[in-house]
């Protein structure tokens, strides 16, 4: 067990995959001497060698298209972009490619590889260093797409990334990487991923959330707890493909939910998530399912970013507003 | 005056001064550093057999293509059709200087790639007809062709895209400890996406066994080489990177196989990436809907006669004393087989509806 923040966890899950299988390997920009641009691959070129943590040129759809071909060839890549903002010059192979070419093959091929990206606000930067544009990948079928919120959910989640057959995207909520430790078990824990966690259980409404948002709805219903109401958490951590289960099951017993995620609102994963309710649990809701996001703006710069982001108070009061109806 | 007008006057006489204006109408000088050049190699001296067997593989893959053009007119093919007319000599040439192990990767127009690395005709034409005993099971279509056990990875529709994923390929060959290499195929309108340069870059920094292969058939679509490129002799474009280029008749199948002999020995003794250019031309249309406002028909023919690269082989054929009558028979065989293709492609069953959900992820 060692206390551990998310970065050194996202870390320890790389150590640990590199020992496990030769086939992984390692690649991006500064990954290795440098050691990832927040730090992510720090000393693993030392213990693993530059043909494992591999630094590559300055070339997002290089990178990614590279690693499809070593994902076809029988390895397993783990490619990180320095910012979820720059993988857009990938954004083709990604598409085309990486989400694509089992069902393009009919399964003869697959395309076993993890893209890592940090993502979200909060560390004073904006556009494309700070922005949440999870829906793009939510939105193309052939993804997986999952994003940890704490240290310990990091590992796991990370280790089962890099062992899935099919090709993750994991997206690192950058504002966590050194916000908080945890307590991290030396083995990890295995979490499937296609499933969420109910982190607080309540009675009275489910609030969803994931990554950087789900300790602003912990706080909201620890809140909501001061004035006699118990708010369920469900952290998503899969976002694609959905648990639906965990989800509906929750929805059916609160009959209200609120949605947090720092993406902008429209055609996002709160609208989708709005929409499995409405298919599935419509006749078990009280009240409007309703969603605390990020506005329809790019991420501003960090006078007014705090503006943005959905914040806990801002969780708060559209709970009150759900319970009052 | 215009301030903008100035600068440009100002600019012009810059470039006037250097010299860097005259350079667009001087022929271009080669590099002095670079390795490229374009002096031809001498012909691969095939035996009778091998030059049959060169006969035989093209003469398939016209018929094969002629046949799909005809099933495209009735409508019996959906989605696009780029065939590969002309331009068989590339094919043929080079997958005969593999061995077991090599792969392949290629673009859009990718039918003749398949069979030359051993999919069976039946199961590519029957992948244009969308029926299940396609190549993917009638999923994929013309572009998206795959057999992993010929170690052909694809068939794709991004112009362009496929050179990282041939890269990747050829860095896990190299990181697995084989002496393989892989055939990155693209083509002249290819030549101008960005990503083929961050693979360039990426390929000569680890010296990956890969060989980059232009089929240059001379027009992307409907632009040729020269309307969409500054530097049209694009068997140099490797030379900022430290890949060294070459010239090929893509039309003289015995050039193309000794080119090949040379370019998988040079990799394949770990010295890195190479880029041949081949020159080629396609006969038909850049798809089975093309305009063709872009060139005349007398160029189209003049090429037929002149530089066929089946004719070419079969006089070759004929010189070294093959009997007329032999290739008559060779001829009448692949008919009747790309007839019975045909047949096939035509009544194979279509995919079932359930498999539209499949392999969208493992385990869904």
């Amino acid at each position: 067990m060692a206390e551990l923040t998310m970065i050194q966890a996202v870390n320890l899950a790389m150590r640990e995959a590199l020992a496990e299988d030769d086939a992984v390997i390692l690649l991006g920009q500064d990954v290795g001497v440098d050691g990832g641009i927040f730090r992510a691959t720090q000393g693993l070129i030392e213990d693993f060698g530059a043909a494992r943590v591999l630094d590559t040129p300055l070339a997002e759809a290089g990178i990614i298209g590279m690693a499809v071909g070593m994902a076809l060839n029988g390895m397993k890549p783990v490619a990180e972009m320095q910012f979820s903002g720059f993988s857009y010059q990938a954004f083709h192979q990604i598409e085309n490619h990486v989400a694509r070419f089992r069902w393009r093959t009919n399964g003869r091929f697959s395309v076993p590889m993890v893209i890592r990206m940090p993502y979200g606000a909060g560390v004073r930067a904006l556009e494309h260093h700070s922005e949440s544009r999870e829906a793009y990948w939510a939105h193309t079928p052939g993804l997986k797409l999952v994003i940890p919120s704490g240290p310990i959910k990091a590992r796991a989640l990370l280790a089962a990334a890099i062992r899935d057959p099919d090709p993750v995207i994991f997206y690192e909520p950058k504002a966590l990487y050194r916000a908080f430790k945890e307590d991290v078990p030396d083995v990890a824990e295995p979490i499937k991923i296609g499933k969420a966690d109910v982190v607080r259980v309540g009675k009275d409404l489910t609030l969803i959330a994931y990554g950087a948002m789900l300790p602003r709805a912990v706080d909201a219903a620890t809140k909501l707890a001061g004035d006699g109401i118990e708010a369920e958490v469900i952290d998503l951590m899969t976002i694609s493909p959905l648990d639906e289960e965990t989800i509906i099951q929750s929805v059916k017993k609160t009959g209200r939910a609120v949605v947090v995620h720092e993406a902008s609102r429209s055609f996002g994963v709160g609208a989708e998530l709005c929409a499995r309710i409405n298919d599935k649990a419509f006749f078990h809701l009280e009240a409007p399912v309703k969603r605390v996001t990020g506005y329809d703006i790019h991420p501003p710069f960090f006078a007014r970013e705090q503006h943005y982001l959905p914040s806990v108070l801002r969780i708060y009061d559209e709970a009150r507003e759900t319970l009052t109806i | 005056m215009d301030s903008r007008f100035l600068c440009n006057r100002i600019y012009i006489l810059f470039l006037l001064k250097t010299g860097r204006l005259m350079a667009k109408t001087s022929p271009p000088r080669s590099s002095k550093t670079s390795g490229s050049n374009a002096k031809a190699l001498p012909e691969y001296k095939a035996s009778r057999d091998e030059m049959l067997d060169f006969y035989k593989q093209m003469t398939l893959i016209r018929r094969f293509e002629e046949k799909a053009g005809q099933l495209y007119g009735m409508g019996l093919i959906g989605g696009f059709c780029h065939l590969y007319i002309g331009q068989e000599a590339v094919a043929v040439g080079f997958q005969s200087a593999l061995k077991e192990g090599d792969s392949i990767i290629t673009g859009y127009r990718a039918h003749g790639h398949a069979i030359v690395s051993g999919a069976s005709p039946k199961s590519v034409m029957a992948e244009l007809t969308g029926r299940s005993g396609g190549i993917a099971k009638g999923k994929g279509g013309s572009m998206h062709m795959f057999d992993p056990k010929a170690g052909f990875f694809g068939g794709h529709g991004i112009v362009g895209a496929q050179v990282p994923l041939g890269t990747g390929l050829a860095f896990a060959a190299k990181y697995k400890g084989t002496d393989n290499v892989v055939l990155t195929y693209f083509g002249d309108g290819a030549a101008n996406q960005g990503q083929v340069y961050e693979a360039f870059n990426m390929a000569k920094l680890w010296n990956l066994p890969v060989i980059y292969i232009i089929e240059n058939n001379q027009y992307a679509m409907g632009t040729s080489v020269a309307r969409s490129s500054g530097q049209q002799e694009l068997y140099k474009r490797g030379e900022s990177f430290g890949i060294p280029g070459k010239l090929v008749d893509g039309m003289n199948v015995l050039e193309v196989r000794a080119a090949a002999d040379a370019a998988v020995k040079h990799v394949r003794e770990g010295n890195g990436p190479i880029l041949l250019e081949l020159k080629t031309y396609r006969y038909r249309g850049h798809s089975m809907s093309d305009p063709a406002k872009y060139r005349t028909r007398d160029e189209v023919q003049t090429t037929r006669e002149e530089r066929d690269p089946i004719e070419f082989i079969k006089k070759r054929l004929l010189e070294d004393g093959a009997e007329e009558d032999m290739l008559k028979s060779i001829d009448k065989e692949i008919k009747d087989e790309v007839s019975e293709v045909a047949d096939y492609a035509r009544n194979a069953p279509e995919p079932d509806p359930s498999e539209l959900y499949t392999d969208i992820l493992v385990e869904s």
